[in-house]
């Protein structure tokens, strides 16, 4: 297991080198730089200023200094907050968007798992189709319609939470939470459903059931943990794209999270925090999925086995 | 002998999207204690799905019992809910399936899967549980049981999962053990093996087993009885001798005439023309004249009744009608019938 682990984490240096490098160039090739929307600058004082970034240097010659620094674990430093590191500025937005990113996964997952269960065991009736509909609208109304409906009839309407920012506590982040749980209910509820059908007609459940068990021993005891792994599987990356904040969302919310960092900073071209945000995703999905890879295993004895062997 | 399981003009149906599939169509049999059964007939005749519904294993959203009873110990089972069925299921009728690779669930150590019943139906503790399962496993030919307990179903082969599923199936005792087609999917030597094991059982626990399989030479070894089934009714039913060497039913004819045997093997083997009936909509006389080369004009206008040709056996042929026709049962047949005192043919060899 320690060397499975051990060989993972090389692999996931070297993704990380092609995402940066990747990153780095394709980020240059954007229109602008930090400094060209600061249009009231001379030539002459331009060029200072860009000499003291190092803009100027080629870019062979930037991409060096920067990965040097990177290998050494330094993101830099911001281009729009004087002095700020990158490092500094992601830590601190990190926990808004992990408390959302968390509260909605956690949210959507568990009712997406019940109503995928529901549907599954009374297959075809009022029950099925409701949570079919349920998942339908979670899936096709885009995050923010749904933010913004929720922004208006539980903020401005009812009144009962805050409409926007990060400035109530614990209930700012109810309204966000719940946009953000409606995609991972709707994909939890549909594939526990496809699942728990399959797996309830498989031999060993009729088994199961010539033993005695009752149907919910049957579907809880028996069922349940088979059908779960295709769903660990869709939901790694869904998770890491949740924690590490959502980019709409926040934005609409106006929470002082990563994602909401983010686009403003692609806005500024502040290389250094596209750069770092970035890697700061990567490095998390990479971990993410490796988490899933784990968590196979502890599913299905199956895995476990060949995942050591390997 | 005692009478523990009677079927009574049992009649089930599926709903389908095509219509209603009346799988079966009026089965009476009843099994007696210490007995095997074997039901044998094509797919799709009705006997998996005959001791589904014994098990009420069936749906219950697509099937219907339209008719009959159930008996078992006195209590027709057709009548009882689901939770006074669960206390029925795994302790006092248990199963055994087709195919041991799919039917042990692949997340549960085979350990749990064997102390499920047991702690469900029977006033033990789990680690009383776990040496109940150590020693069936022990029962069931396994080596090693203490470590093998905690390992899981696909660290096992074909043949001693198919063990282990039959030490779940027996390891609350139950009266009745329904096995259905339990070596179909094992490989000759192996199937050799499992069925010693299960008659090697069958005396230790004194059950009484319901064996379903289309295998006749299986049938031969291990059954008592015979009863054969042919588009969701038995069409003939008697002691494996009666049925084997004294066959009534032109099905039966034709089942055992496709059998191959030693010494016919230079000869083309037997293959019962045309396709099973389709029970969506059932013919109006016997389901089996249209493939049948003895079929009388009767056949097609009216089911044939029940004759009785001994105590124990009788077959559903008009055939066996006083006013019908004699005819001659296929050569291999006769050649059977002759080493059956009581058969028209029997020429008094000993066999």
């Amino acid at each position: 297991m320690a060397k499975y682990i051990a060989r993972r984490v090389f692999y996931m240096f070297i993704t990380l080198f092609l995402i940066a490098t990747a990153t780095f160039f394709l980020m240059k090739t954007l229109p602008g730089s930090p400094i060209a929307s600061a249009s009231k600058l001379t030539p002459d004082q331009l060029a200072v200023v860009e000499a003291k970034y190092g803009l100027n240097e080629p870019l062979p010659v930037q991409y060096g200094k920067y990965m040097l620094n990177l290998a050494q674990g330094d993101l830099g430093n911001s281009f729009q907050f004087k002095g700020a590191s990158v490092t500094d500025l992601i830590i601190n937005r990190l926990g808004p968007s992990f408390l959302l990113g968390a509260q909605g996964m956690i949210l959507g997952v568990l009712i997406g798992i019940v109503l995928g269960m529901i549907a599954a065991l009374r297959q075809n009736t009022i029950w099925d189709y409701g949570s079919t509909l349920i998942a339908i609208i979670g899936i096709s109304i885009p995050s923010f319609v749904f933010a913004t409906t929720l922004q208006y009839w539980f903020g401005v309407q009812l009144g009962w939470f805050p409409v926007a920012l990060w400035k109530d506590g614990w209930m700012s982040s109810v309204l966000p939470s719940i946009a953000l749980a409606m995609g991972p209910l709707a994909i939890a509820s549909r594939f526990i459903r496809t699942e728990m059908i399959e797996v309830l007609s498989s031999d060993y459940i009729t088994l199961a059931r010539s033993k005695g068990a009752s149907g919910f021993e049957v579907a809880f005891k028996h069922a349940f943990r088979n059908a779960l792994i295709p769903l660990v599987t869709v939901l790694g990356p869904v998770a890491a794209g949740l924690l590490t904040g959502s980019l709409v969302i926040e934005q609409i919310f106006a929470i002082p999270g990563i994602g909401e960092q983010f686009v403003k900073a692609i806005m500024i071209n502040d290389y250094s925090i596209i750069m770092g945000t970035t890697l700061f995703f990567s490095v998390f999905l990479i971990f993410i999925i490796l988490v899933v890879d784990v968590l196979y295993g502890v599913i299905d004895p199956r895995i476990r086995l060949s995942g050591g062997n390997s | 002998m005692e009478k523990i399981l009677e079927v009574k003009d049992l009649q089930l149906s599926f709903h389908t999207f095509a219509g209603e599939v009346k799988a079966i169509r009026g089965v009476n049999f009843d099994l007696q204690k210490g007995e095997t059964l074997a039901i044998v007939g094509e797919s799709g005749s009705g006997k998996s799905v005959t001791t589904k519904a014994i098990m009420r294993l069936l749906p219950e959203s697509s099937s219907e019992f339209k008719s009959g009873q159930i008996l078992f110990n006195g209590k027709d089972l057709t009548k009882l809910s689901d939770k006074e069925m669960q206390k029925i299921r795994g302790k006092d009728i248990s199963m055994i399936f087709q195919d041991p690779m799919t039917s042990l669930n692949p997340t549960m150590t085979i350990g749990r899967q064997i102390t499920e019943p047991l702690l469900k139906h029977q006033k033990v503790g789990k680690t009383e549980a776990k040496k109940i399962a150590i020693d069936l496993l022990r029962m069931v030919g396994m080596p090693k049981p203490e470590l093998r307990i905690k390992q899981y179903p696909h660290q096992f082969s074909g043949g001693q999962r198919q063990r282990i599923v039959i030490a779940i199936a027996l390891a609350c005792n139950p009266q009745i053990l329904i096995a259905d087609e339990p070596t179909t999917a094992l490989d000759v030597t192996i199937q050799a093996q499992i069925l010693e094991l299960m008659k090697d059982l069958q005396k230790k626990i004194d059950t009484s087993i319901i064996f379903i399989t289309h295998d006749l030479g299986v049938v031969a070894n291990v059954a008592d009885r015979v009863a054969v089934m042919y588009g969701g009714r038995i069409v003939e039913m008697g002691t494996v001798d009666e049925i084997f060497y004294n066959p009534q039913h032109p099905y039966t004819w034709g089942l055992l005439s496709s059998m191959p045997s030693l010494d016919s093997a230079d000869e083309k083997l037997y293959a019962i023309p045309g396709t099973p009936p389709d029970l969506l909509d059932p013919p109006k006389g016997d389901a089996f004249a249209l493939r049948s080369d003895f079929a009388l004009a009767i056949d097609l206008e009216q089911a044939p009744p029940v004759f009785q040709v001994s105590d124990t056996h009788y077959a559903a042929t008009w055939l066996l009608h006083p006013d019908a026709p004699q005819v001659e049962p296929p050569a291999a047949i006769v050649e059977r019938m002759k080493k059956f005192p009581g058969s028209r043919y029997y020429e008094g060899v000993a066999r």
